[in-house]
């Protein structure tokens, strides 16, 4: 079952290089005058609903519109192009790159992302488990539980109508769920993360070592 | 030895209150006179009764004759520090002091609606003829509570301030006085149901006409909280308190444009506590309150008992005035009173036997002296009131007008609307008995001539607030003069929507100030309204001549007015006219950003009421549009505060007599004007993309010390909270207007 996952791959990928590189490119035609520095440490969209803005990237001149533009993310500022200073610049010219260090948190959620396959809510509504499903998480927790396509796994609650919803994908354990129960839940979003039970010790190495490795 | 003990804690309390007071104890040698003491209690058994006792009372002599000193050259500043000395009696005080027993409503202590708002009912003991006669009184007040974090130093919460009002009906249901007392600094300013601006509004207006006598005393009277309990028959303010548009920390940082987080220089929040005019006195002689009651030296404190008797007695006293006033036969027992008041030793209540239940006739007087009082209040610090001759002339054409609309009005109106009622009973009367005797005839021949298809219903659908307006052309529009810039802007909303970068030109031409990608709506200046809401050639300004001056002599603050002047050519912040829109005769009261950043002082106040006056008189709608309003102008201290019960009594006025009065919010709508004659309508609507609130996200954050979400003012907020009714898109403004003027106001637009 984990042959078709290179764990080794992965996580010597990360280790060599644990850094997300995010390309800044101009959003549209303009005249770029930077504010940073290459090396320059920048921070991303603060508070509590990320609505101060991040480290002042550059600013871009059109038709006497200064537009600035913030860094989205944390990091260092890398491959900036000096040579586009004070010039003009094409739409979508990349301008620079933020070097973003991966958190703990970011490569096991990256790792999961492509090892686990989610089911994803059909709708916006409230979740809950069904009832079985549910008595067999409280008693034996959400990784004893083993699903099959087409079994019941949750209520959908909307306008007081509760609506089964039936598992389509990969037969396995619940590994990880990203819902709350009685919390709406957008369409489209992940509502948990499940994995062939063959692969859960894999799994569970990788997420050890990770967590072992990285600071 | 015990009786040295007491004394000597006596006087260490005493000192430790003029070094919290003065804020060090450098002044006077407080230090040494304190570490004296701290010598006497150290070496307590060391010293004989004699020499101790005299000991003591060398200090307390010094201490006192440092307290009288004090109390000469009491500023502004340190008066504010007594108010918020924990030393300082509060509500509780009183109420345990004055009142004779009382039983507090809507929770105790912590567990209550909002323990900074206490509600009591409670007995008052007066006597008359060597009998007790004992009154009911509902007594409702901040509760600073010292010490008590719960009790949110006495800055209530939108709910407290509900559960105020809701005793505030009890007390009208039962007949009795209610007794306010302020100890607040300010309203706490939270948007959250029922809203803080709301709320206040809510209180002014009920106040307005609330149908039993309402003494209101202030200790610490902050603002818009203050006011939410301070609308009364009689306003009384302890001699060491302060009551002011704003807190010298607040005013200190507006006027010394202090950023968020920067510490406040002394100096300077001293110089703005002086500007204010905050004092007992100043409010005096500006007319805000009616009497001041004199505390002990330096300001009574929680073990005063002489003070609180001379407040019961100040209580009672006020109580009878504003009750005799209503009184057909009063003269002896208002002589009576009059007489005590004169004399200073009399230090107790009158003993004269003063009902204050009131009869119906007794009532309306009283309702109508308190629309007087306000009316009456802040008539002197506002410039371009009219020459003898020319009030004479503006009395006349009034009374004129007034005999001319009541006869259209009310006597012809009336009757037509009678005899339309008559023509219509009549009419559907014989419709139906005409229908019953020709049934069978029209049955036959619809059998004989029937016809091969079914006749289709008749289209009966009135076209309410349909539309008789051409769009308009473009040569007509208003250009605004930022339309004269080559070069283009950003949406703030452009990260969001995507929303495409705006020519100037086409933004503020064509696109009226919209972003065509996700509407949001760019500020446009007030005339653009001017000219696009109303029909052309209708606007006809009125009062137009009463100007905005430095009641309070502000340092650097003419400079500032004459500035605002030559800019925009105007007298003051608000704009009175008549107006007409898609037919529709209505009165418009404009409050705009250009002047003071449409602050309302004493004469934008006085300007509202008139338009208010107008309306009525004239069976007009009232609009008023408020294109911006930073709130009450703090450079006009109290007076700016007093607008907010002056104006909202106006409103009510006008709304009673049976008028239609709408708001409708623009760009920034904020504190004071929103939470009194603003806020008090019935009919609220925004303009996209403009915020509306109580108090702005720094003074939120400094008071509350919670941050709040960007979107917390929106007009969408405010709609989701229930304080306005609707979004309107500005391009749609004058069509939606005529709609509401339509639905509001229907067929009965200019009475009910």
């Amino acid at each position: 079952m984990n042959q078709d996952i290179d764990f080794d791959a992965i996580l010597s990928k990360y280790r060599s290089d644990p850094f997300d590189y995010v390309h800044i490119h101009t959003r549209h035609t303009g005249r770029v005058r930077f504010k940073v520095t290459e090396g320059a440490q920048v921070k991303g969209a603060g508070g509590e609903w990320h609505h101060l803005p991040g480290s002042l990237l550059f600013v871009l001149y059109r038709e006497r519109n200064p537009k600035p533009i913030y860094s989205s993310t944390f990091g260092e500022v890398s491959a900036l192009r000096r040579e586009l200073e004070g010039n003009f610049v094409e739409a979508n010219e990349k301008v620079m790159t933020i070097k973003h260090p991966l958190t703990k948190r970011e490569i096991i959620e990256s790792i999961l992302r492509k090892v686990l396959s989610n089911f994803n809510a059909p709708e916006r509504a409230k979740y809950f488990f069904a009832m079985d499903i549910q008595a067999r998480i409280d008693k034996f927790g959400p990784r004893a539980v083993t699903i099959q396509p087409g079994d019941e796994v949750f209520t959908m609650s909307l306008m007081k109508r509760d609506i089964p919803v039936y598992y389509s994908g990969e037969p396995g354990i619940i590994h990880s769920i990203y819902f709350k129960p009685g919390i709406s839940v957008g369409h489209g979003e992940p509502l948990i993360g499940v994995c062939p039970p063959g692969r859960l010790p894999f799994i569970q190495k990788i997420i050890s070592r990770v967590k072992a490795e990285w600071e | 030895m015990e009786d040295q003990r007491k004394r000597l804690l006596k006087l260490e309390e005493r000192i430790t209150y003029l070094v919290h007071i003065k804020e060090g104890s450098e002044w006077g040698n407080l230090a040494a006179l304190a570490e004296k003491l701290a010598h006497f209690k150290h070496s307590f058994y060391d010293f004989a009764e004699e020499e101790l006792s005299e000991e003591i009372r060398k200090v307390e002599d010094a201490v006192a004759f440092l307290e009288e000193r004090f109390e000469e050259h009491l500023t502004a500043m340190e008066r504010v520090r007594i108010v918020r000395c924990p030393q300082r009696f509060t509500l509780r005080d009183i109420l345990e002091n004055v009142y004779e027993d009382f039983t507090e409503l809507g929770g105790e202590e912590d567990v209550n609606v909002d323990p900074s708002m206490v509600v009591a009912k409670a007995n008052i003991m007066r006597r008359v003829k060597n009998k007790v006669i004992t009154q009911q009184v509902m007594v409702i007040g901040h509760e600073k509570g010292h010490g008590e974090e719960f009790r949110n130093g006495g800055s209530s919460k939108p709910w407290g301030n509900e559960k105020a009002l809701r005793y505030m009906a009890v007390a009208e249901t039962e007949g009795i006085p209610i007794h306010f007392y302020n100890f607040t600094p300010g309203a706490f300013p939270i948007e959250d149901y029922p809203g803080a601006a709301q709320q206040i509004a809510r209180n002014l207006y009920a106040l307005t006409k609330l149908r039993v006598p309402i003494i209101s005393v202030i200790s610490e009277g902050g603002s818009g909280g203050a006011e939410a309990l301070g609308l009364s028959d009689f306003r009384l303010m302890f001699s060491h308190g302060y009551y002011s548009v704003i807190s010298p920390e607040g005013g200190a940082a507006i006027e010394g444009k202090i950023r968020e987080g920067e510490k406040l220089p002394k100096e300077l929040v001293a110089a703005c506590a002086e500007n204010l005019r905050i004092t007992a006195e100043d409010n005096l002689s500006q007319g805000t309150i009616d009497r001041i009651i004199q505390e002990p030296i330096l300001g009574a404190r929680r073990d005063d008992f002489g003070f609180f008797r001379q407040l019961r007695y100040e209580v009672i006293r006020a109580t009878d005035e504003v009750v005799l006033k209503t009184k057909s036969l009063r003269a002896f027992r208002a002589y009576e009173v009059k007489r005590r008041m004169a004399a200073a030793e009399a230090a107790e209540e009158p003993h004269i036997d003063i009902s204050w239940d009131l009869h119906r006739d007794e009532i309306k007087r009283l309702l109508s002296l308190r629309s007087r009082k306000y009316r009456d209040m802040a008539t002197n610090s506002f410039g371009g009131k009219a020459s003898p001759a020319m009030a004479l002339w503006h009395r006349l054409e009034k009374a004129v007008s007034h005999v001319y609309y009541s006869f259209r009005y009310d006597l012809l109106k009336g009757q037509q609307k009678q005899m339309q009622k008559m023509f219509q009973d009549v009419s559907g009367e014989g419709s139906v008995f005409l229908q019953r005797l020709s049934r069978p005839i029209t049955e036959a021949y619809d059998f004989i001539s029937r016809k091969p298809e079914a006749k289709a219903g008749k289209a009966t659908a009135v076209r309410v607030g349909a539309n008789p307006e051409e769009r308009l052309e473009r040569g007509d529009t208003y250009m605004s003069p930022l339309a004269n810039e080559d070069r283009t802007v950003t949406c703030p909303n452009a990260e969001k929507f995507g929303c495409r970068d705006l020519w100037v030109p086409d933004l503020y031409g064509e696109f009226c100030g919209v972003c065509q990608t996700c509407g949001h709506h760019f500020p446009l200046e007030y005339e653009w309204y001017l000219k696009h809401l109303f029909d052309p050639d209708s606007i006809r300004e009125f009062n137009s001549e009463i100007r905005s001056v430095n009641p309070l002599q502000y340092k650097g603050f003419d400079s500032r007015l004459k500035a605002d002047r030559a800019k925009t050519g105007r007298n003051s912040a608000m704009i009175t006219f008549d107006a007409r829109v898609m037919g529709v005769d209505l009165v418009v009261a404009m409050l705009y950003s250009d002047f003071r950043n449409g602050t309302v002082g004493s004469a934008e106040g006085e300007k509202f009421v008139r338009a208010c006056d107008r309306a009525r008189l004239r069976r007009r709608p009232l609009l008023c549009y408020v294109h911006t309003t930073g709130g009450i102008r703090i450079h006009e201290g109290t007076l700016g505060v007093i607008q907010m019960p002056k104006c909202t009594l106006a409103v009510r006025e006008y709304l009673d007599s049976g008028g239609l009065y709408m708001v409708v919010y623009d760009n920034n709508s904020y504190a004071g004007p929103v939470a009194s004659f603003l806020g008090c309508s019935p009919y609220q609507f925004a303009i996209r993309s403009c915020r509306i609130g109580f108090a702005g996200q720094r003074v939120i954050r400094e008071t509350t010390g919670q941050d709040i979400p960007p979107d917390y003012h929106s007009a969408k907020s405010a709609l989701r909270r229930g304080h306005i009714q609707g979004i309107w898109d500005r391009r749609e403004f004058r069509q939606n207007l005529y709609k509401a003027l339509m639905t509001m106001g229907g067929r009965n637009l200019y009475y009910r």
